[in-house]
């Protein structure tokens, strides 16, 4: 059986220093009306931000100078990623290349793709879009049927991706296609590639969400050309890369931040003197949320140690969504409200957001089901 | 883990694998004191790791004490470890000298008080306190209260006090005690006594709780993997790898907040963490115990099987020192008087 350990983080005091740095940049850009902490930070796509932050060092903080990182710690990339979500700052531009495409370049790109790539999405003006579910292929991703065939100089791609976030604004895309035919392990033949959403060859369709909202994009390849240089990693090691690269993906603080704004906007309106019932449910949130950030600070301090916490990330995304969906549907109940679509900035358009948002926490990065097989395959049972 | 975690483990191990079979643990719950299991406790002094060297401890850390409690707990041992750690914490917080053997503390009820008076032969305490964890069994209890506005801790004596033995649903003593202007054995201004005992009560109990939930999750993998049904071993119906997976979620859960609650209280219990801990940890025990019951089937719920040593312990333990309700209402107060913009800092710490 695998043993859970959560182990104990000290966060070091150059993160504190750090944090501070943040919190006051944040202070000035709220105070300059740069944007109004919103309800929505990771998936809020703001270009001008971006940029501030890249010129800060907030983006590909990790990474080595000689390509637009600052070499810093993992710890200290948390704290600033922690500060910006409890902030709600528009940070959806970048947040996918600083997250994952970016550590996978950095990891397994060619020194062309690092030397061309990593600078420009540390300096917050290049951002990347998931290309990993297709129309017939979400959690059984293994099933993808994109395609990628050998050519001169390169590989010619054909198929769809869906549910691509910001396609329609970002720059590229790394996307999981099949090199091999499926054979007996049908995880062997897969490989990732860069593409370059601006080429001729890759056409973006809006999918629009239950909100009205449009995050999500269907992308069509057509005999799309990537060089060689733009292949991720080894041919045929697409598996192993997804997989790792997800622990990056399910245990950050964006996985049971998403309905804190209307935590805050909830404990506003119970106001300083609470009844019993609204004290006992903001306590029983807090405890959860110091837990939970307790728990992801620790992976973040396994993945800064090297090793491949992908049991305990699945922990963190499986308790951390069902916290973040529970919020507004205890408050609901708490504040008599109506929720209502967008006039403007009230509670009860808050609540209204998180409850149509909410279907998509327990299932964007892997599902809640999909994620607790992975827990009781770690727990031995598979 | 360091070698000196490993040493405590095995220690601990070794002492319930001696004197910790089923048949001690039935009659504890029968009414008989574990004598054997007590003393050998004794001999490794890890009735006094919680305190320092100096004051008699046995060289381990806080943190390690703690991690012999909870494996204490894991092994369901019918022993007031964590009363006379707690008792002991107390006594060295106010300067007092820790006497031997088994310490229990009261009130543990809140809203129960006892008195004390100030007369001509020194400090006496009277009034009533229930539901004492192991008063029967303890020869001495520290006591909290307050003398002329003054928060006191005091040491005294439980020879005449035993009124009448309760048990909790894990067959734990747990008694009435009445003092009638009965002389404290020692007695030393602490500040906040009555509060720093149920708090230092509630993070032991919390660290209890990690332990019985760590064994409920071992038990439910184990059985699971052996109990087969429809020809296959009932761990492979997706229907119970996602609740052996949920279960493993509070287990986890349990841990973390009950690890940070024991780091921030190294000296004195830290409230913040520990009504963290103590609410996570009552949580999980309710929502654990449940799935675990449901995975061993009827199996668990008989006598025969040993999952309800830790699952009567969960269901008693997370009532004690403040409930879920308790903590959390208290943590829901602290956050709205603090205010909304006040949690983040709170919640890091800067």
């Amino acid at each position: 059986m695998h043993e859970f350990r959560f182990e104990s983080v000290r966060l070091p005091v150059a993160t504190e220093v750090l944090r501070r740095e943040v919190r006051a940049f944040i202070a000035s850009e709220v105070a300059k009306g740069a944007f109004t902490p919103s309800r929505n930070s990771w998936t809020s796509f703001d270009p001008d931000f971006s940029r501030k932050c890249g010129e800060r060092g907030y983006i590909g903080m990790r990474w080595p100078m000689e390509y637009g990182g600052r070499e810093r710690s993992d710890l200290e990339r948390y704290v600033v990623t922690e500060e910006m979500l409890a902030s709600g700052a528009p940070v959806g531009a970048h947040w996918i290349a600083d997250r994952q495409s970016g550590p996978q370049i950095l990891q397994h790109g060619s020194e062309r793709a690092k030397r061309m790539l990593l600078p420009q999405i540390a300096a917050g003006t290049c951002y990347f879009s998931i290309g990993m579910s297709e129309p017939d292929s979400g959690s059984d991703l293994a099933a993808a049927r994109t395609r990628a065939s050998k050519a001169e100089g390169g590989w010619r791609i054909s198929g769809t991706k869906v549910w691509t976030s910001n396609a329609h604004r970002t720059n590229y895309l790394i996307a999981l296609a099949r090199t091999a035919p499926k054979e007996e392990d049908r995880h062997a033949g897969m490989t990732q590639f860069i593409v370059d959403l601006s080429h001729p060859g890759v056409s973006v369709r809006p999918i629009h969400n239950l909100y009205g909202g449009h995050d999500f994009n269907e992308v069509v390849f057509d005999e799309s050309f990537v060089p060689d240089d733009m292949v991720l990693g080894g041919v045929g090691m697409g598996w192993t890369m997804v997989t790792s690269e997800l622990a990056f993906e399910r245990s950050g603080p964006d996985r049971f931040l998403s309905t804190y704004q209307l935590l805050l906007e909830s404990i506003r309106a119970v106001g300083a003197d609470p009844d019993a019932r609204a004290a006992n449910e903001i306590g029983r949130f807090v405890a959860h949320l110091a837990t939970l950030r307790r728990m992801s600070t620790s992976v973040a301090g396994m993945l800064e140690r090297g090793a491949q916490p992908t049991v305990e990330a699945a922990l963190v995304k499986d308790i951390g969504t069902a916290f973040e969906r529970e919020i507004p549907e205890t408050f609901r109940l708490l504040i008599e409200t109506e929720p209502t679509l967008s006039d403007g900035v009230s509670y009860a358009e808050l609540l209204g957001m998180a409850i149509l948002h909410a279907p998509g926490f327990t299932i964007r990065g892997g599902t809640r089901e999909i994620l607790r097989g992975m827990i009781a395959r770690g727990l031995g049972l598979r | 883990m360091s070698e000196m975690r490993n040493d405590v483990l095995k220690t601990v191990d070794r002492i319930f694998d001696e004197h910790c079979a089923k048949s001690a643990r039935e009659s504890a719950e029968a009414g008989e004191w574990p004598a054997a299991l007590w003393q050998a406790l004794e001999e490794v002094g890890l009735d006094r790791a919680a305190l320092p060297e100096e004051a008699g401890g046995s060289g381990l850390d806080f943190e390690d004490a703690m991690l012999a409690l909870r494996r204490s707990a894991y092994r369901a041992g019918p022993v007031p470890l964590a009363e006379t750690m707690l008792a002991g914490r107390l006594l060295m917080a106010a300067g007092l000298a820790v006497p031997h053997g088994a310490l229990t503390v009261a009130p543990v009820r809140s809203g129960e008080q006892l008195g004390f008076a100030q007369g001509a032969a020194g400090i006496s305490l009277s009034g009533s306190a229930q539901r004492v964890p192991w008063g029967n069994w303890c020869a001495h209890a520290v006591v909290a209260g307050e003398l002329s506005g003054k928060a006191m801790l005091g040491l005294v004596s439980t020879a005449g006090a035993v009124r009448g033995v309760e048990k909790n649903l894990a067959g734990e003593p747990r008694t009435l005690l009445e003092f009638e202007a009965a002389p404290l054995l020692a007695c030393a201004a602490l500040e906040d006594a009555p509060a720093r005992l149920q708090a230092e009560g509630a993070l032991l109990r919390s660290v209890q709780m990690a332990g019985a939930l760590e064994r409920t999750l071992e038990y439910s993998l184990q059985y699971a993997n052996e109990r087969i049904q429809f020809g296959r071993p009932i761990a492979k119906f997706q229907a119970i790898q996602h609740m052996l997976a949920q279960l493993a979620g509070q287990v986890a859960a349990a841990s973390a907040a009950t690890d940070a609650a024991v780091e921030a209280s190294l000296l004195a219990p830290e409230t913040f963490a520990v009504a963290v801990a103590k609410s996570r940890t009552g949580e999980a025990a309710g929502k654990g115990a449940e799935i675990a019951h449901q995975v061993h089937g009827a199996m668990g719920y008989t006598r025969e099987h040993n999952l309800h040593y830790c699952t009567r312990r969960l269901w008693s333990w997370r009532d004690e020192f403040g409930n879920e309700t308790y903590w959390q209402m208290r943590l829901g107060q602290m956050i709205a008087t603090g205010g909304a913009d006040a949690l983040w800092p709170l919640l890091t710490r800067i």
